[in-house]
């Protein structure tokens, strides 16, 4: 999350204008408590004042960050450089929330192999399904359309591995976590195998990439 | 025949009603049968006595939204010839886990009253009930002219349920199995449909997961002349979808099994001819697991197309955007979010006669967010779809500007269903509260009669609600408001609402019991961690002998808090089916 934020507010803590919500809010969310991020039991008690604040904090601060704060979000925001690509922290659980049915989420869990996709430098991730695309060349179809600041000039280069970001001419590298935590190059394994191991994607900004090898941990 | 109904019902004078007198019993009955709309009917009945006696021996069928309002024995005295019952039964906030199991909402005391005093009961119409297999056997062996099954969100029963149905209901026309928690042990239940039973014109098992026999399923599809509507489920193949579509040239509304396959050779193809060989179908669902190489032989149905349910396909902007160019008839469309802004663009572009779209998150519940629609897919949406009346929207953020465009746009909203999923999120934008956004809502929407709304929200929303929205029915809160005015203002200010749900807002006793005569007008109020006591429950529950009052503790709360309140009205006085976490005041 970049730390830049244009936040005109006294306090300078992370999230910080969405914290001067927090004091007005006094009357609080009793009840259903929540712990931040998951912890495994909720704790039962009203404890008005200090679980609710506790809550509202971990929401604004947890959900929010900085990708919230008075910046516009044009649409090529995934494009916006935030500094280091650390993806927003764990979101507080809450039950029932948002209201969808089980039903619909237990239908779309299952055959299917979702795997998250990741930019650097965007906020947000996507998912891919990988069944459904038959080569590496379809998977970086779909990645290039989705990611809209390649497709422009998208041109992957099997033997460079890079993909060339046309907004800003920086050039990314399709890396992947398989089954065993390492990070990989994409295209090191036959297209079969890279999907019964891949476990996310996440394209790398070349600079950050350098010493990246099949069967060596990444260094970030 | 119906002007005269409304004659006689403006000008009661006495010798208007010496003619009614000697109007025999017999006619009315058949003008008045006439009547299918229930407020009609509700209404009618209220004329006289005589209008009452005709108008409940007339009347074949029944709606009931909650089903502790009335209980079977008087349903059962004063209609004495129905043939078609609709039941609603657990709050609605159970379908996302708020409501302890065992709550309630069990059909079979109904079954056991209707196998007595409706045994020609045709139709059976369930909506978040507890039903057993026991109960669908019972079903299935009690009522000889039985036509029709529909079980929405209902959980309790197995396919062995479905077994007994399929094996002894020799009218069935229809059954429809959606979204229920059902144990599914197999698909035999399938197979139980005798050789000689033809009669079926609706068919739905998309809930389902476990294989069914495909040959019965082909056998039964082939020989049921009549079927309008067939939805398989994931097991379904491709392949053996197309040799359905084969024998079913007639059918209205598909929903296909599996996308995904390795087709070769002359696949394809096929595939094509087989969809274009159903030159009826105007809906279309299902679609699990879409390849985007084989949704191009759909592209000749979609012209036809008035509702596109998406909603268990992954599908991306840039497949979505190339299938929606092929709908331009479409009224209803459900997706994921995974088509984003972009799709959403491209829904703006090409279906200008839609009228209803329902976007839901792929996945609302990751530790991660993912990406998802934003504010900008649904303004898209409103330039190029006038008609707009009904959305469901879920995202992860909004603006004020956003939805004062929306319905600028599109004014004749009547569901209006904004779930932005960041718990108290501000316009992100301005960070102000998206309150202006809501009251756009209700000021420029006078026909909305359902409303959802999220994000950080004060009082001000519900100052706006209660002043303008004045046909609203249904409001659905959760995290929001700031003192007990807020809710005031809702119950004061809003004529025709029935249902009321509230989650973890700041609302206490002084607004509970605000609405103490309100609620008798009011089907339910739902309200769940909010600021109520015990104290305050019972007090309106000493007050309103009329109304159920049931609290729901949780575990390890503090005594003198009500966690979970639900108040509804009713002839049928306090249940005795509630279980322990069930306390009825």
């Amino acid at each position: 999350m970049s730390q830049d934020t244009t936040v005109d507010s006294p306090e300078s803590s992370d999230g910080a204008s969405l914290m001067s919500f927090d004091t007005e809010l006094t009357l609080g969310l009793p009840g259903e408590s929540r712990s931040p991020a998951r912890a495994p039991a909720f704790a039962q008690g009203h404890k008005k004042n200090c679980t609710k604040r506790g809550f509202m904090e971990t929401v604004i601060d947890l959900n929010l960050g900085t990708s919230h704060i008075s910046m516009p979000r044009g649409q090529n925001s995934e494009s916006r450089v935030s500094g280091t690509g650390k993806y927003p922290a764990a979101k507080a659980q809450v039950i029932g929330w948002p209201p969808v049915r089980s039903f619909r989420k237990k239908t779309l869990e299952g055959s299917s192999k979702l795997v998250k996709v990741a930019v650097d430098g965007a906020p947000y991730l996507r998912k891919v399904d990988l069944q459904i695309y038959s080569s590496y060349q379809d998977l970086f179809r779909a990645l290039e359309e989705m990611f809209t600041c390649f497709t422009t000039r998208g041109d992957y280069n099997m033997e460079e591995r890079k993909l060339t970001g046309a907004l800003n001419g920086r050039e990314y590298v399709p890396t992947y976590e398989d089954k065993d935590d390492d990070w990989m190059l994409l295209g090191d394994v036959p297209w079969k195998m890279f999907v019964e191991s891949c476990k996310r994607i996440r394209l790398m900004k070349s600079s950050e990439a350098v010493g990246l090898a099949p069967r060596t941990p990444t260094n970030c | 025949m119906e002007s005269e109904s409304k004659r006689k019902k403006e000008s009661p004078n006495t010798a208007e009603l010496a003619v009614t007198a000697s109007f025999p019993d017999e006619v009315l009955e058949i003008v008045l049968s006439l009547l299918t709309s229930h407020r009609d009917r509700s209404s009618v009945s209220l004329v006289c006595k005589d209008w009452y006696h005709a108008e409940r021996w007339s009347r074949t069928q029944v709606f009931i939204g909650n089903c502790y309002s009335v209980s079977p024995e008087i349903l059962t005295r004063r209609f004495p010839n129905i043939r078609s019952v609709t039941l609603k039964g657990k709050p609605r906030f159970s379908d996302f886990n708020l409501v302890p199991p065992n709550w309630g909402a069990d059909i079979h005391a109904w079954l056991v009253a209707f196998a007595a005093k409706y045994p020609f009961l045709e139709e059976l119409r369930l909506k978040r009930m507890a039903v057993s297999d026991e109960s669908l056997e019972f079903l299935a062996s009690n009522f000889p002219n039985f036509k029709l099954l529909s079980l929405l969100s209902c959980d309790g029963f197995s396919t062995d349920g479905l077994a007994a149905i399929a094996t002894h209901c020799k009218n069935l026309t229809e059954l429809d199995i959606q979204e229920n928690g059902i144990e599914d042990s197999s698909g035999s239940w399938l197979s139980c449909f005798p050789e000689s039973f033809t009669s079926l014109e609706v068919l739905n098992f998309a809930n389902l997961t476990s294989e069914v026999n495909t040959d019965a399923l082909e056998r039964l599809v082939s020989r049921c002349k009549s079927l309008k509507v067939l939805k398989v489920n994931k097991s379904i193949s491709l392949e053996q979808l197309q040799r359905l579509l084969f024998r079913a040239p007639q059918l209205e509304e598909l929903g296909t099994g599996s996308f995904l396959q390795d087709l070769t050779a002359r696949p394809y193809a096929d595939l094509e001819s087989a969809f274009n060989n159903c030159k009826n179908i105007h809906t279309l669902s299902g679609l699990w697991e879409a390849v985007p190489l084989y949704l191009p032989a759909l592209y000749n149905s979609c012209a036809n197309l008035t509702f596109l349910n998406l909603s268990y396909t992954a599908l991306q902007s840039g497949e979505f955007a190339k299938l929606v160019v092929h709908c331009p008839r479409l009224r209803r469309l459900w997706v994921l979010d995974t088509v984003e802004d972009k799709g959403l663009e491209a829904v703006g572009s090409n279906c200008p006669l839609l009228e209803e779209l329902r976007v839901f998150p792929a996945d609302p519940f990751d530790e991660e967010i993912i990406h998802g629609v934003t504010e900008e897919g649904f303004v898209a949406v409103s330039f190029g779809c006038r008609r707009l009346h009904y959305v469901l929207y879920f995202c992860w953020q909004m603006t004020n500007a956003a939805v004062a465009t929306i319905v600028q746009n599109c004014p004749n909203f009547t569901h209006f269903r904004l779930c932005i999923m960041t718990p108290g999120l501000p316009d992100y934008l301005t960070n102000e509260p998206m309150d202006e956004a809501f009251g756009a809502v209700v000021k420029t929407c006078s026909k909305l009669q359902r409303l959802s709304v999220s994000g950080l929200l004060t009082d001000l929303t519900f100052e706006y609600i209660g002043k303008y929205a004045k046909n609203l029915e249904t409001l659905s809160v959760a995290f929001a408001g700031r003192s007990d005015r807020g809710m005031q203002c809702v119950l004061e200010g809003c004529p025709k609402l029935r249902k009321l749900e509230i989650r973890d807002c700041p609302f206490g006793n002084e607004a509970l019991l605000s609405g103490l005569e309100k609620y008798e007008s009011m089907r339910s109020l739902w309200m769940s961690a909010c600021n109520v006591t015990m104290n305050a429950c019972r007090r309106l529950a000493k007050q309103m002998p009329r109304l159920n009052v049931e609290v729901m503790k949780e575990d390890g709360s503090d005594d003198s808090q009500a966690d979970k309140v639900y108040i509804y009205r009713t002839v049928a006085g306090p249940r005795r089916d509630a279980p322990p976490s069930v306390l009825t005041l």
